[in-house]
């Protein structure tokens, strides 16, 4: 977790969140805290309902039911980001695939007009950096990227931000193991140096365990775990337990 | 249907209120219609042509026959300004320009593209929808006013050279100049005008509600070009009967 000095992350609270798709109930009132400025992994098998918690947190579902809110405030759907600075990184990236590498970057500062472009052009290729891209890739497009590079690219666009809370969704789906463990790397450190408040969703187990101050466990749309990794590796929920020793052998 | 129909009347509304906006955005406008142009002047040209040519063909032989040969050149003018450049130009745009938008747009909403503006606090309408309705509605009079010239052409070419008609070239033109007025011309870029402001909601409603997976994208493309065709149609019966007043008819 970030030492208390640099910590700029908010928290986040939810109480009694629910959600059907046509009349299919998808979360059955969830109810969960994320501290400020730690990492928390959301975990649970496919189709658990972990994506559209998280879409929820960043106003692109409304509730049926419910509230939801950040840095103390309840959301609207109305001016997500307008009082608190919030990202995601979606699970496939999300990046506009007409626009080039520093184009997506720099999308946010240029369309909003918060700097000029010779300051956005320093900024992106400052963020590139951060997720170990270099200037010869600022010029690509989407197309010309492995699965890897897109997320990064995903989570430079969410750091111009400056977030206060940062969402990822799948962030080591489809990804080999070695850059897997470089994104979770890179979770964990941006979750150091900036203190942002991050919420995981995954099914990775290792990224899970490897990078998350706690952890919730959602099945069939209810939280049935929640605690540090070591009281969710001793908890006595039987699925819960199924779903992290399933091995081949 | 009717939910459709409240949507597209919601997205027509938002698009107007951010018309402030389109200087903001003008570097779009212009890729957008770089983009019209170049996917439909030659298909434009090429139609043109041979509508202009048709008219004459069909209509030429009879006011000849009837000793009427010199209005043919008005006749075939005016068909073409004040009906079917507009709705042919349209039907095309529809089908070339609409279509692309649905599928882009689509695209966009599938792969969370456009979520992901959303988290960035771009509104995609100012984004995406705004630039493209503008420059349709931009482009799509001027395509008209070339579509009259050409058609006019064709119609001339065919009028000279088919034996059956034989109306000189400058018979043609003689008798299209004393029946065209202003109004005829405006006429037919009003009406395509409020088609192009259709076909470009529509599109992108069609593209920005895509649902369901790649599969998705397809059906909202269908959906685009049909929905666009059926209330051009429409729209062409309810524009020309509430012009008819100011409409000085067809100088026979
Ligand atoms: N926009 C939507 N419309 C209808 N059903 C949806 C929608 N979004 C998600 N669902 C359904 O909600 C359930 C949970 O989806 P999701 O949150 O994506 O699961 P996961 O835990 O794998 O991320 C799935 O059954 C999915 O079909
Ligand atoms: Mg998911």
């Amino acid at each position: 977790m970030a030492s208390a000095a640099n910590t700029t992350g908010i928290p986040v609270t939810v109480r009694g969140l629910r959600k059907s798709f046509g009349g299919e109930p998808v979360l059955k009132g969830l109810d969960l805290e994320v501290r400020a400025g730690e990492i928390f992994a959301l975990m649970g098998p496919s189709g658990s309902g972990k994506s559209v918690f998280l879409r929820h947190l960043i106003g692109l579902e409304k509730p049926d039911d419910g509230e939801i809110q950040v840095g103390g405030e309840a959301i609207s759907n109305e001016g997500i980001g307008d009082r608190f600075r919030l990202a995601m990184v979606f699970q496939s990236g999300g990046l506009l695939n007409s626009l080039t590498v520093a184009e997506n970057v720099g999308l946010y500062l240029a369309e909003h007009r918060l700097k000029p472009a010779t300051e956005i052009e320093r900024i992106v290729l400052e963020k590139l950096a951060l997720v170990e891209l270099g200037p010869e890739d600022a010029g690509k497009y989407p197309s010309e990227l492995s699965g890897g590079m897109k997320k990064r690219v995903a989570i430079a666009r969410a750091l111009v931000i400056e977030p206060q809370l940062i969402l990822f969704d799948e962030p080591t789906s489809e990804l080999d193991p070695l850059v897997a463990l470089t994104i979770g790397r890179e979770i964990l450190n941006l979750n150091q140096r900036t203190g942002a408040t991050t919420v995981v969703v995954t099914h990775d187990r290792d990224l899970a365990f490897g990078i998350a101050d706690r952890i919730a466990f959602l099945l069939e749309g209810e939280i049935v775990a929640l605690g540090t990794p070591e009281e969710i590796r001793s908890h006595s929920h039987p699925l819960l337990q199924r779903f992290l020793k399933a091995e081949f052998r | 249907m009717f939910r459709n129909l409240g949507e597209l009347i919601l997205l027509f509304t938002a698009t107007v209120r951010a018309l402030p906006r389109v200087w903001r955005e003008r570097r779009k406008v212009g890729e957008q219609l770089f983009d019209i142009g170049n996917a439909s002047l030659f298909m434009a040209c090429l139609l043109s042509l041979f509508i202009g040519g048709v008219l004459s063909l069909q209509v030429g032989p009879v006011l000849v026959e009837r000793g009427l040969g010199s209005a043919l050149g008005g006749l075939v003018a005016l068909s073409m300004c004040k009906e079917l450049a507009p709705v042919m130009m349209s039907v095309l745009i529809a089908g070339r320009i609409g279509s692309a938008m649905a599928a882009e747009l689509g695209s966009m909403r599938v792969y969370q593209e456009i979520d992901a503006l959303r988290t960035l606090n771009i509104n995609p309408i100012h984004y995406l929808v705004l630039p493209r309705v503008v420059a349709i509605a931009v482009a799509l009079p001027c395509l008209v006013i070339f579509s009259n010239l050409v058609g006019w052409l064709g119609g001339a070419l065919v009028a000279a050279h088919n034996d059956r008609i034989a109306v000189s070239w400058t018979a043609f033109f003689t008798n299209l100049q004393q029946q065209v007025e202003f109004g005829d011309l405006a006429n037919g870029l009003i009406k395509s005008f409020v088609f192009a402001v259709l076909v470009g909601v529509v599109s992108c409603h069609q593209g920005l509600s895509t649902l369901g997976g790649p599969r998705g994208i397809g059906r909202s493309v269908t959906k685009a070009v049909v929905n666009s065709f059926v209330l051009i149609l429409i729209m062409d019966y309810v524009l020309t009967r509430l012009l008819l007043p100011f409409d000085d008819g067809w100088g026979i």
